[in-house]
């Protein structure tokens, strides 16, 4: 046995090249999972000790106002464990030596102490001492963009009312783990602040002395969420409540949800593609050892070694492949997922990263690793297990080959001899050839996949901020008010064209299907938020009729011409039937639209807005951002192309970093797939090379034979690569499609060129370690052994 | 180059190869292997010399450098006027490509190509070939253009060797142990067609072997012992092969 483990440690040796190969395409499989398990599990932990920790709420309601005294009755509402009431307000802020305006939100905390549901988690500082009127807590990441401390000042509006405040603690809620500005698609966080006030200091400010109009719960265990939401709802309807919700429906929840979904599909996705090539690779290059050695196979079996023995010999090698795998996929991986984990903290503002790798992810790495290394091994090994001693001992043949259908066509004979042998080469072993295709098509498919994504959120922001978004500005008001201020926003300086909107909360029903969401009510043409169908074409409003978002429509199960039951979450807090009467391709949000003065008319009132977009005159900007903070009916200020610099900043980051370790990973895999390819070919062929060579055959013309086959193996792969990327683009882009964003499904010449390109040059690689090999093709040698 | 006359214009035998004091020596890790320790010989046009020898005599040294195939470590290998240990890699492969046919004991063929393509591959690229079919028809293969080497017995495959070699016309044919692979009929066959060409196109051959008995079909036999030629004989009656027992 000792002498078969040296002879195993010299096959090592040997084929270490492909070893190395087929490691590195396990060990991307083997990363692929640990990042994609390893992620999901570090923020799903994560998440659940700070919700723990910090008691985060499990119901939300938000109204208009209702006395304090309300509180206990709604405490006994069965099912509710703790029940806490707040006040909440819009506030701009302005922050010394930063000249965009800034939004927010305020919310009130007890007087100098925490609140017992929504814990706030201090970084820095204190909370506001209970008597003092003035001390702020703000959120870290707000702190962090403008390098503010405890101890700073800055100015904000509340309620109209412009104040001088103290911020007396920097903190994270799990209220705000994601955070966004209304409207806005991703954190902002220089131009969007939480803060957390004393609430008798923000109650005065409010005009809700002894009052709340916001609410937070928790439930008790066991308790069915929809029956306390109702009774909730019965219960807040004179106060004008908005309808309660769930965590599902809470913004910064529902988006970590949907990151974590994301999350799961990579998770298997990506690390499946990447071992079962790895599995294929090392089923290959098995058979191939087994096949030169043979003779040796059948020696060990004369000399007396057991099938067991044999098998077990083989079974080794594999397993020292999938060992390698393992080490460098469980050490890349590790890395990966930490520094991955690390970016989702940038904009997932936990106070700290639950990260460990974990057993048990370890463990499912090793079993998947060894089940793709088993199957692809298995075959060939039983194969080697079975010969009989005399069988592999008999003289070589030469190999069997079929003149085909094609010889007799004035193609074939149009052929010179070495294009014949490429071709027959190929065509001995179809299925061989077959799979080899696919090894590489896979490969370029990731690529394609991966630079599709690029493309795909590009062409995304190209849509909402090209076709959709018009506007330079975006102003939310404090209340609804009556559409001439639309006439007084369009004298202001550098106001260049001004269009208001009213917009409500409402929960949509459709059968026992219902979703929330805000219903906005627009021009019938608009101009500066414009509607667009799925060819891009400019949408207008019917006179009357909902308008939603095709993935929205598609949720409720609806189609254009059935009812929809809209419930104003505002206000009566009126429920009405309106007919879908189109649907509007967007790629961003559940956006529901109704022509502007029919809403107005539904919620029994006058021509009214309660927002308002700009475009204005760049020159004039900042002029027009201090009129604009002097107009107390201004609740904030959002500037749309900062947001669009915000996000392409974003994915910069975060995309290009991911989809770089994929397109490296899927560059491994191309490369691996086509050297094994070339090596094997080289060995089978060596004897037949030296042959040409002897009989005349320049370098490069005994070259074309070994490269012509792989070229011709990648030619065709690559069309192949092009179409099954395709296909797991289109998957993809289903199984990411949620409510914050959904992917166009455009794959572009570039993508495709970048794909073919990208396998081209591993396959130019691999035919220049070939090219190596080539010249070292020793005639006299390969010539005299037997085949 | 390859001109077929035997005799230079002032009646001397031509002389197709030339070797003085030629040496190979290989490094075989830490030993030093001198295949070749001197070797000064010619070959004549026309001729069927046998090159006898025991395994490691450096008979297959010496056929590999004559054929190019190899680089001498000292001493000069002439091909008529040129030199061939002064060539570079390019000219050595136009000089085995337009000059040199192999025979090979394990007939090296291509398996992928059928009988007529395995000689085509030469003839596609050389400057005065015969047709593949011809080539065929005089090693008595005509009959088995389209077979694949599996479907040809060993003797078979080694006249499409043959067939192969000559189709370039070429003025040297180097066989190495042509007939080591097949039992003795079939060995008698092969060796008749070599013999065959040899006469109808005064094709010069060199056959190395370590079967003596096939000495006694050629013109001359050459004897190689440790490297160095121990003794040249001429064969003034030579037997034909079909005479041959072994």
């Amino acid at each position: 046995m000792r002498t078969l483990r040296r002879k195993l440690l010299r096959d090592l040796l040997t084929l270490r090249g492909q070893i190395l190969a087929i490691a590195v395409v396990i060990g991307a499989g083997v990363m692929t999972l640990i990042l994609g398990v390893t992620t999901l599990s570090a923020l799903s932990l994560t998440q659940e000790r700070f919700y723990q920790e910090r008691g985060f709420a499990e119901v939300f309601a938000d109204l208009t106002r209702a006395p304090e005294s309300l509180l206990p009755r709604l405490a006994e509402i069965p099912g509710i464990d703790r029940i806490e009431s707040r006040v909440r307000s819009g506030v701009r802020l302005r922050v010394d030596d930063f000249d965009d305006p800034v939004r927010g939100l305020v919310l009130s905390i007890p007087d100098g102490r925490q609140p017992d549901i929504n814990r706030l988690h201090l970084r820095m500082g204190q909370l506001p001492q209970p008597e003092r009127q003035d001390e702020v807590v703000v959120s870290e990441p707000f702190a962090e963009a403008h390098g503010l401390l405890p101890g700073d000042q800055l100015t904000a509006i509340i309620h109209g009312r412009e104040q001088r405040l103290r911020i007396s603690g920097i903190a994270l809620s799990p209220e705000f783990v994601y955070q966004t500005g209304p409207g806005d698609l991703l954190p902002d966080y220089r131009r969007y602040a939480t803060l957390w006030m004393n609430r008798s200091a923000l109650a005065r400010a409010t005009d809700l002395d002894g009052a709340f109009n916001s609410l937070v719960a928790t439930l008790q265990a066991g308790a069915r969420t929809e029956d306390v939401r109702q009774a909730l709802d019965r219960q807040l309807q004179r106060y004008g409540g908005q309808g309660s919700y769930d965590r599902d429906e809470q913004a910064s929840h529902r988006f970590i949800s949907e990151e974590l979904n994301q999350l799961r599909v990579m998770a298997v996705a990506f690390p499946m593609i990447f071992l079962g090539v790895a599995a294929f690779l090392l089923s290959v290059l098995l058979e191939r050892i087994i096949r030169q050695q043979i003779q040796e196979i059948a020696v060990l079996k004369a000399f007396g070694y057991g099938i067991g023995q044999i098998a077990r010999h083989y079974l080794a090698l594999t397993a020292l492949i999938v060992g390698l795998g393992l080490l460098l996929g469980l050490g890349f991986g590790a890395w990966a997922a930490e520094a991955y984990a690390r970016l989702y903290i940038e904009y997932f503002r936990f106070p700290e990263l639950y990260f460990r790798l974990q057993p048990d992810v370890v463990l499912l790495a090793v079993a998947v690793a060894i089940l793709a290394g088993g199957i692809g091994t298995g075959r060939a090994v039983a194969r080697a297990a079975r010969l009989t001693p005399a069988q592999a001992m008999r003289p070589p043949l030469p190999a069997r080959y079929r003149r085909g259908r094609l010889a007799d066509t004035a193609f074939w004979r149009r052929l010179d001899q070495p294009a014949r042998m490429i071709l027959r080469n190929l065509g001995r072993h179809p299925l061989k050839s077959a799979l080899s295709m696919l090894g590489i098509a896979l490969s370029t498919s990731l690529i394609l996949v991966g630079s599709y994504q690029f493309q795909a959120v590009d062409r995304l922001l190209d849509i909402q901020y090209r076709l959709v978004e018009q506007a330079d500005l975006h102003l939310t008001l404090t209340e609804a008010t009556p559409e001439r201020a639309i006439g007084e926003l369009r004298h202001l300086p550098g106001v260049l064209q001004a269009e208001g909107y009213r917009q409500v909360p409402v929960r949509l029903s459709h059968g026992h299907r219902s979703e929330r969401t805000l219903l906005l009510g627009m021009e019938r043409e608009p101009q500066l938020r414009r509607l667009i169908d799925a060819d891009h074409r400019r949408r207008s409003l019917p006179e009357d009729g909902l308008v939603l978002t095709d993935f929205l429509a598609e949720r409720l199960g609806l189609r254009t011409g059935d009812p929809v039951q809209v419930e104003v979450l505002d206000g009566e807090r009126r429920i009405l039937d309106l007919p879908l009467a189109a649907v509007v391709a967007e790629p961003i949000g559940v956006g529901a639209y109704l022509e502007r003065r029919a809403l107005n008319r539904l919620l029994g009132e006058g021509p009214a807005i309660n927002g308002a977009w700009l475009a204005i005159d760049p020159a004039s900007r900042d002029e027009l951002f201090q009129r604009l903070d002097q107009l107390a009916v201004v609740a904030g200020i959002g500037v749309i192309g900062e947001s669009e610099t915000a996000i392409r900043a974003y994915i910069d980051e975060t995309m290009l970093v991911l989809m770089g370790i994929l397109l490296v990973l899927a560059g491994s895999i191309a490369f691996a797939v086509v050297y094994n390819n070339a090596r094997i070919a080289f060995a089978e062929r060596q004897r037949e090379l030296a042959t040409l060579r002897v009989l005349g055959f320049g370098r490069g013309e005994v070259a074309w034979v070994l490269i012509g086959e792989l070229l011709l193996l990648t030619l065709i792969a690559i069309p192949l690569g092009w179409l099954i990327g395709t296909g797991f683009a289109w998957l993809l882009t289903e199984a990411l499609s949620m409510d914050l964003l959904r992917l166009p499904f455009v794959v572009t010449a570039q993508a495709y060129g970048l794909s073919g390109a990208g396998i081209l040059l591993a396959t130019a690689l691999s035919v220049l370690l070939i090219q190596r090999r080539l010249r070292r093709l020793d005639m006299v040698t390969a010539l005299k052994a037997a085949e | 180059m390859n001109a077929p006359e035997k005799t230079t214009p002032d009646g001397q035998r031509r002389v197709v190869f030339r070797t003085r004091g030629l040496c190979r020596t290989y490094r075989l890790g830490e030993t030093e292997v001198h295949a070749l320790r001197g070797v000064d010989l010619d070959l004549y046009a026309g001729e069927l010399v046998v090159m006898l020898g025991a395994s490691g005599s450096g008979k297959s040294t010496l056929l590999n450098l004559l054929g190019g195939l190899d680089a001498a470590s000292s001493g000069e290998v002439f091909y008529g006027e040129q030199d061939l240990s002064r060539v570079s890699e390019r000219q050595l492969t136009r000089f085995r490509r337009d000059h040199v046919g192999f025979v090979f004991q394990f007939y090296n063929l291509i398996s992928s190509l059928t009988a007529r393509e395995n000689v085509a591959i030469v003839t596609d690229i050389c400057e005065r070939p015969m047709p593949p079919e011809d080539a065929l028809a005089l090693v008595g293969l005509g009959e088995r253009l389209d077979h694949f080497p599996a479907q040809l017995s060993g003797g078979e495959q080694q006249r499409v060797a043959i067939a192969r070699a000559i189709a370039k016309q070429p003025a040297v044919l180097l066989c190495d142990e042509p007939t080591g692979a097949l039992d003795s009929q079939t060995g008698r066959q092969v060796l008749n067609a070599l013999l065959d060409i040899n006469r109808r196109l005064g094709t010069t051959t060199a056959i190395i072997t370590h079967n003596a008995v096939i000495a006694e079909m050629a013109h001359r036999v050459i004897r190689l012992r440790d490297g160095r030629i121990a003794d040249i004989a001429d064969n003034p009656s030579p037997r034909s092969p079909d005479e041959l027992a072994w």
